[in-house]
């Protein structure tokens, strides 16, 4: 292999499946830490790393299958996400688990990221409730692992029990496991509309109790939401959505309308008021303003959801919203420069469980907080044995997520 | 069992069994332990029942504690286990091995919470699958995954295979619809995955033990998404004069936006047996046959029932019924229902396989499958779920014929071939097991293999728990993690660097 002049710093770009194998496999015989990205629109999640090297995906593009009729696309992993989404909309389909897109909260443009970002973060949208997130929708890999041999997983099938998932296995990773190049998704047709019901004025608990009922019918919620006062508009507003078909849409909004009767001011937002405000959501806007201000995103038992609000608002000022029948809890706290770390896992720990992720914080607390939930010891020890099956010599992006 | 090279036995083990007997009564008093020869007959093999061994030793734990011990003490001594459900696995996933304590979770038979107002419930790994739909139904929920064996077979058993069933197009398969296990690895050591919380932290493990037949640990809790119940639901049974047809009313249905709660075909002989036992009505003068099962509120229904209607007849349907009433439905399903045991009867025995291929495949291999049949002098009767792809070709063969179960292997082995060939895979529910063990080479490469085995390395590295399942090769962890080092300096100076 042809010598370089200079290996204290490069940026590497890799066109093809093989320079990625190459690059890898450059990096493991050397041990050389890599930072993986694609355009770099989730830099600042995770811990922050001290790697020399980045190995860049965002040439390694296109979408390499696309056949709508049996739901199924291909792309390479350096692909924007944009790109997917308006091929699958002239489709009439989509990526059902919404992907959410961070570009706002974290301070950066919208409509940046790429299909290897989004398989990495498995971040999702409201949608999450109905349709599962990025690791249910994930149908195959082809990756270089941290020991710079590729391998692939899964197929381009739904249904397929053949190995280990090793695709849902590095989803989530962060790019610590490996690196993908190839990616196989499952697609599903679009809504053809939306509707949603809007309580207003209630309490995040009576909220809780209204998204517990709307969720336990039969009218297929397919968003449950609750903005406090503040968040939504002067006074709080609890969202559900329905989606499908026309009729079929018009029949269940009628039935939750009726179900829901106790909560006396409702109003019905048709589809297009309904879509801006489900995408405000997805995306995390309303915290997208105070860029200092730390933001935790706290996955939780739905029902606790408040009771956990409640236990960190009772010591520190901060907003928040719920998201996911109040199983996802986005918290911004105010006092800038302080994460309240501790405090808020207690009260996620005292109040049924769950995990929280601190999404934006400056550089300084993401050095020395944890950013994802620490985990039990053992389960934090197969972790690790996991990680170091994968990538031994701890070479790509090393501590993002942590020891 | 023809062929099948399993894991060589610890001879040191075996001379140690009544000592061994003794450490496991000491951990499980009581009736937990059975070692007695006829007792043991019982669980000689699963749902695929070609393959047979008698256990080394059988144990019945009842307390997650027992099992974290028998676990313990197992690794201690360098002794394999093989854990089991119901077993109904139809791979051999629960195969038990001459030299290993053959670990039976049908004593954790409880439901221990059911949280209508978070959408789930939490079951020991003993309880059935059709159990939980049964604890739930009184207020109009269900649990969603649905394979054919859900009267017996158990909800761990589901997350060691990530069991489908016919409606997991529209609701997902066992992988979309757990929340969370508890889990005891081959080191007694006790782990929660999840919960009820929407997603797991950290690294999906809970996504790469779902379907991992056992290899990797023993799952003593499972947290499961419960749905309520659509409104309704309404079938329709299209006939067709080819299965192009058939599949071309598939594919057109999906592109236009439905997605049906089932949909389910079947080839003419299939038919033809499905009809002589129960008599559901199906027309006799038809290549391909489709259930198309529509469920949710009345009005999506109906509405939908009227769209498919229409796709149907634009792709040359050559009958035409719409269920009016829960009874027509359970009709068009019954023969479908009945398929295998319909099958059942028209031959000595039959051979169940489990490819899934791209839909608009179907047509292709139907044809080379007719030919193989041919080849073979096999027939063979189709049955597919049509919606996903998933293809359960059942070979009709008479064991008692000399060398016929072999050539019957053989045959699936050459289907399964294909399968992958068209760009599918060996198994889309049953599992690889000890039955396509062997044929994963055909859809992996040695570095694919590698890497699965890698992640059974990070929960089992001395490799006792179920070996001789799902790998062709079994490699030292040792081995496995030896890396080949390209020590070099950067690769490429041509790349685009910045």
């Amino acid at each position: 292999m042809p010598k370089s002049k200079d290996t204290t710093s490069a940026d590497l770009h890799p066109r093809t499946n093989e320079d990625v194998l190459n690059a890898v496999a450059w990096a493991a015989g050397s041990k050389i830490p890599l930072e993986v990205i694609g355009q770099g629109s989730k830099r600042g999640l995770g811990h922050p790393m001290q790697t020399a090297h980045t190995l860049n995906l965002a040439g390694l593009t296109g979408v390499t299958l696309f056949e709508p009729e049996e739901l199924v696309l291909s792309a390479k992993a350096g692909t924007p996400i944009w790109e997917i989404i308006e091929l699958l909309e002239e489709h009439n389909q989509e990526l059902q688990f919404e992907p959410m897109d961070l570009g706002p909260l974290l301070g950066r443009p919208s409509g940046q990221g790429t299909l290897g970002g989004l398989i990495n973060t498995n971040f999702c949208g409201p949608r999450r409730l109905k349709a599962g997130s990025a690791r249910d929708h994930i149908l195959g890999v082809t990756a270089v692992s941290g020991r710079g041999e590729m391998f692939k997983s899964g197929g381009r099938v739904v249904k397929n029990v053949t190995g280990y998932d090793l695709s849902k296995g590095v989803t989530g990773s962060y790019g610590t496991l490996a690196v993908l190049t190839d990616v196989i998704v499952k697609v599903l047709p679009k809504s053809e509309t939306e509707q949603t019901l809007v309580l207003e004025g209630l309490t995040d608990q009576q909220a809780s109790h209204a998204m517990s009922l709307a969720m336990g019918s039969n009218a297929e919620v397919s968003g449950a939401a609750h903005l406090p006062a503040g968040i939504g508009g002067t006074s709080s507003m609890t969202l559900l959505r329905l989606e499908g078909f026309a009729p079929s849409v018009e029949y269940r909004i009628g039935n939750l309308a009726e179900l829901l009767k106790e909560f006396d001011r409702q109003q019905k937002l048709d589809a297009s008021s309904s879509r801006p405000e489900w995408q405000k959501i997805r995306d995390c806007i309303p915290f997208s303003t105070h860029q200092q201000r730390c933001v935790w995103r706290i996955s939780c038992t739905p029902s606790e959801g408040h009771k956990i609000v409640q236990a960190i608002s009772n010591a520190t000022s901060i907003e928040h919203f719920y998201d996911w029948q109040g199983g996802l809890i986005w918290v911004q706290v105010e006092q800038a420069g302080d994460s309240k770390a501790d405090l808020v896992r207690a009260a996620v720990r005292a109040n049924g469980g769950g995990h929280a992720t601190l999404v934006r914080a400056p550089t300084s607390i993401r050095q020395t907080v944890p950013v994802f939930e620490p985990q039990a010891t053992p389960l934090a020890a197969l972790s690790r044995r996991y990680r170091e099956n994968f990538d031994p010599f701890s070479i790509l992006n090393p501590g993002r997520m942590g020891a | 069992m023809s062929g099948l090279i399993m894991p060589e036995l610890d001879q040191e083990v075996l001379k140690r069994r009544l000592e061994i007997i003794s450490a496991l009564v000491r951990i499980v008093p009581g009736e937990g332990v059975v070692f007695d020869e006829n007792e043991m007959r019982v669980f000689e093999s699963d749902g695929l029942t070609a393959y047979k061994a008698l256990p080394f030793i059988v144990v019945l734990p009842e307390t997650v504690g027992q099992v974290a011990e028998v676990l313990r003490y197992c690794h201690q001594q360098g002794i394999k286990v093989v854990p089991r459900g119901s077993g109904t696995s139809l791979s051999g996933g629960a195969l038990p091995l001459e030299d290993a304590v053959l670990l039976v979770m049908s004593r954790f038979n409880q439901v221990l919470e059911i949280d209508y107002s978070n959408r789930c419930a939490i079951v020991q790994p003993g309880v059935t699958n059709l159990g939980i739909t049964d604890a739930v139904a009184s207020k109009g929920f269900y649990y969603a995954p649905d394979p054919s064996s859900q009267i017996a077979c158990s909800i761990g058993g589901n997350v060691a295979e990530n069991s489908g069933g016919v409606h997991c197009l529209k609701y997902g398969l066992t992988a979309n619809n757990v929340l969370g296990v508890e889990l005891v690895t081959i080191e007694g050591e006790i782990i929660r995955l999840g919960g009820k919380h929407l997603e797991a932290e950290g690294y999906d493990l809970l996504g790469v033990i779902t379907g991992s037949e056992g290899l990797l640990g023993v799952v003593t809790e499972v947290t499961v998404r419960i749905l309520q119940k659509p409104e309704t639901a309404r079938a329709l049974l299209v006939g067709f004069p080819t299965s192009e047809d058939g599949g071309q009313c598939v594919a057109d249905i999906i592109s236009d936006g439905i997605i049906p709660g089932g949909m389910e075909m079947m080839d003419s002989l299939a038919i033809q047996a499905a009809e002589d036992f129960v008599h559901a009505g199906y027309p006799l003068d038809v290549e391909a046959l489709l259930i198309v099962e529509l469920d949710g509120p009345e009005a999506e229904v109906d509405y939908l029932i009227g769209r498919v209607e229409e796709i149907a007849l634009k792709n040359k349907s050559s009958t035409l019924r719409i269920s009016n009433n829960e009874e027509e439905r359970n009709s068009f399903w019954a023969g479908r229902k009945a398929a295998f045991p319909a099958v059942g009867r028209i031959s000595p025995d039959y051979y169940c396989m489990d490819g899934t291929i791209p839909r608009k495949e179907l047509p292709t291999v139907l044809a080379r499958m007719r030919e193989l049949s041919e080849q073979y002098d096999l027939r063979v009767a189709n049955v597919f779920h049509a919606g996903d792809g998933n293809l359960h070709p059942l070979i009709l063969y008479d064991a008692n014929i000399p060398g016929e179960l072999e050539k019957t292997e053989e045959f699936g082995a050459e289907i399964l071939k294909l399968c992958v060939e068209v760009g599918g895979v060996l198994t889309g529910e049953h599992g690889v097991g000890v039955e396509k063990r062997d044929l994963m080479p055909e859809m992996f490469t040695e570095d694919d293999l590698k890497q699965q085995q890698r992640v059974k390395c990070a929960f089992d590295p001395d490799q006792l728990l179920n070996p001789g399942k799902v790998f062709p090769q079994l490699h030292r962890c040792a081995e496995l993690g030896r890396m080949h080092v390209h020590k070099g300096n950067l690769p490429y100076p041509d790349l685009p660097r910045f």
